[in-house]
């Protein structure tokens, strides 16, 4: 009867999605009456997920599951689902996690609510609060089937700490044919992803070409963000297109995202209406920015990032 | 190789976004619906299919009478011919029954639907397809090349891509760099003047329940004044990050 909750990990370490979906099936399981369990895929020390709530790990390890599989994630954690008489699957709004909700719906014959940000406001009948509209509006959503999927927004619901210790079991689920078959994997290592990413640090246009990005980089280094661009960067091939933030690109859902010469259009707003403090930096005091940020500076971004880093290499040092 | 690729109809990137009866209902009062972004990236990769390898494309929508200028665009854009099941679409799960069944009676290779259509952004029905048919499936699709019943594509993963050998049948959620924007295509005068006479097909539905129901839709807190701050006082603002924002 426990919350199923699927806890992502790397190269054996949890991410911090997984914390904040451990966190937010705890509060599903409070308002149940019943307990979490968690299932991982070859990871390694599983004693911090108790920290946030989960009751009892279900690790599976697996060389056919090592690299990332929709179809083989979906059917593992469908079985243990069952398993478990789980009738609530929770799982987070990451990329991986988005490929594998449609297939394990079918697998438990399971409503799916997604972009979910909140905890449920009711869960009877299981009422969910979901992102729509590419985030210019919110949607009160019910689950009507006897289990039910939620897929949690990064960063809506956040960690939360619950001293606690979870017990760990194996468990090996049958393994379908994979269908998919990885052959390469190409990721940026050592940098902060827009999707694992706190603080965002965009940049558009207005930095008048790729040669100047090298200030949006250092300010994201000091900050430890991530960076990405607009639309017509990407489109100009200055920035790669798996920067591109906005409604055919990236959602955002940062704590913090600034924005450095973007002025702003519909589109982009609406990739980054989900992060919580907007800042932005314009030369133009019209830029539609403006009235969806909540701090402003109108000044020409080759002065003011410089003295932007430098302050916070100061504020900083004294931390 | 017959290739199904899935249109949603939606309201145009720009609109305003309001409700109606009780911000129970999408108001379409004044609202634009166009291809929704992702599945326009999907279908100009079929017509790149039809036109080098040889396909038959054809396009399908699960809505009212109202979609059809949408289906009619794509017709115009070059599939051959287009399905629409009559019926509202409620919830993705209801969709992805639709169309399922459309690819089995249509036996189709390969279907292209989007990632996510850009209003209700679920991210579910090209998954349920391919849950429902047993078809093979890859989604944040960002390129894709066919050679007989075999597949390669490259998908968008978290701070990379990926890129994946699988088979025919294939279901595929597309998005921005299955091909350039500057390769989509506009329908000109002649497509226009065709896709009118193309078969559009209306289809009943097949039974098919919901798992999920819209209860209620709420707009954003409207949101404070921007606090601006003085471009030569820079500090102030790593100062209102910290101690009051509280984000640094």
């Amino acid at each position: 009867m426990s919350v199923l909750v699927y806890t992502e990990s790397e190269q054996g370490k949890f991410k911090k999605t997984a914390l904040e979906v451990a966190s937010y099936a705890k509060a599903v399981a409070e308002q149940m009456g019943t307990t979490v369990t968690a299932i991982t895929f070859n990871a390694d020390d599983t004693s911090v997920l108790g920290n946030h709530g989960v009751d009892k790990v279900l690790k599976v390890t697996s060389s056919e599951l090592e690299k990332f599989n929709a179809n083989g994630y979906a059917s593992a954690i469908s079985q243990a689902a069952k398993k478990e008489g789980s009738k609530v699957v929770i799982l987070s709004s990451s990329a991986d996690s988005k490929y594998l909700a449609p297939l394990l719906a079918i697998n438990l014959d399971a409503g799916f609510a997604s972009n979910v940000v909140e905890a449920p406001s009711n869960v009877s009948p299981f009422t969910v609060k979901r992102t729509a509209f590419t985030n210019k509006a919110f949607n009160m959503t019910t689950i009507d089937t006897d289990v039910k999927l939620v897929g949690v927004s990064k960063n809506a619901y956040g960690v939360k700490e619950n001293a606690a210790s979870a017990t760990a079991e194996d468990f090996s689920p049958n393994i379908p044919e994979l269908g998919v078959h990885v052959d390469s994997v190409d990721k940026v290592t050592g940098q902060v992803t827009i999707a694992d990413a706190e603080i965002v640090v965009s940049a558009g246009r207005g930095l008048k070409g790729p040669e100047n990005w090298g200030m949006i980089e250092e300010l994201a280094e000091v900050l430890g963000a991530a960076t990405a661009c607009s639309k017509p960067v990407s489109d100009l091939g200055w920035r790669p297109h798996g920067e591109h933030v906005g409604q055919t690109g990236k959602p955002v859902a940062a704590n913090l995202y600034i924005a450095v010469g973007i002025s702003g259009a519909i589109q982009h707003l609406a990739g980054i209406n989900a992060s919580k403090v907007k800042v932005v930096i314009n030369t133009d005091p019209e830029a539609p920015f403006f009235k969806a940020a909540d701090y402003g500076i109108v000044g020409d971004a080759f002065e003011v990032v410089p003295k932007l880093i430098e302050k916070l290499k100061e504020f900083k040092a004294q931390q | 190789m017959k290739i199904l690729v899935c249109i949603s109809h939606v309201p145009d990137t720009t609109s305003k976004i309001n409700f109606t009866d009780g911000d129970t209902k999408f108001d379409t009062n004044g609202v634009q619906f166009v291809i929704n972004p992702n599945d326009e990236f999907g279908l100009t990769r079929a017509m790149w299919f039809k036109e080098k390898q040889g396909a038959a494309v054809t396009v399908v929508n699960v809505g009212g009478p109202e979609t059809e200028p949408t289906l009619r665009k794509a017709l115009a854009i070059g599939a051959d011919n287009a399905i629409r099941v009559n019926t509202e679409a409620k919830d993705g799960y209801q969709v992805a029954k639709q169309l399922a069944n459309v690819v089995k009676e249509g036996g189709y290779d390969l279907v292209i639907a989007g990632r996510e259509s850009i209003d209700y952004n679920g991210g579910m029905v090209p998954g349920m397809i391919a849950g429902l048919i047993g078809a093979n499936f890859v989604t944040n699709c960002i390129s894709l090349e066919i050679d007989g019943t075999k597949a390669k594509a490259m998908r968008e993963i978290d701070g990379g891509k990926e890129t994946v050998s699988t088979s025919l049948p294939l279901v595929i959620g597309g998005q921005k760099g299955l091909v350039e924007e500057s390769d989509l295509r506009i329908p000109n005068m002649r497509g226009i003047m065709m896709a009118r006479k193309k078969p559009l097909e209306v289809k009943e539905p097949v039974d098919a329940g919901t798992e999920t129901a819209s209860v209620k839709f709420e707009k954003p807190a409207p949101k404070g004044a921007v606090k601006l701050i003085d471009a030569d006082n820079v500090g102030e603002l790593v100062n209102l990050l910290h101690n009051e924002a509280k984000v640094i």
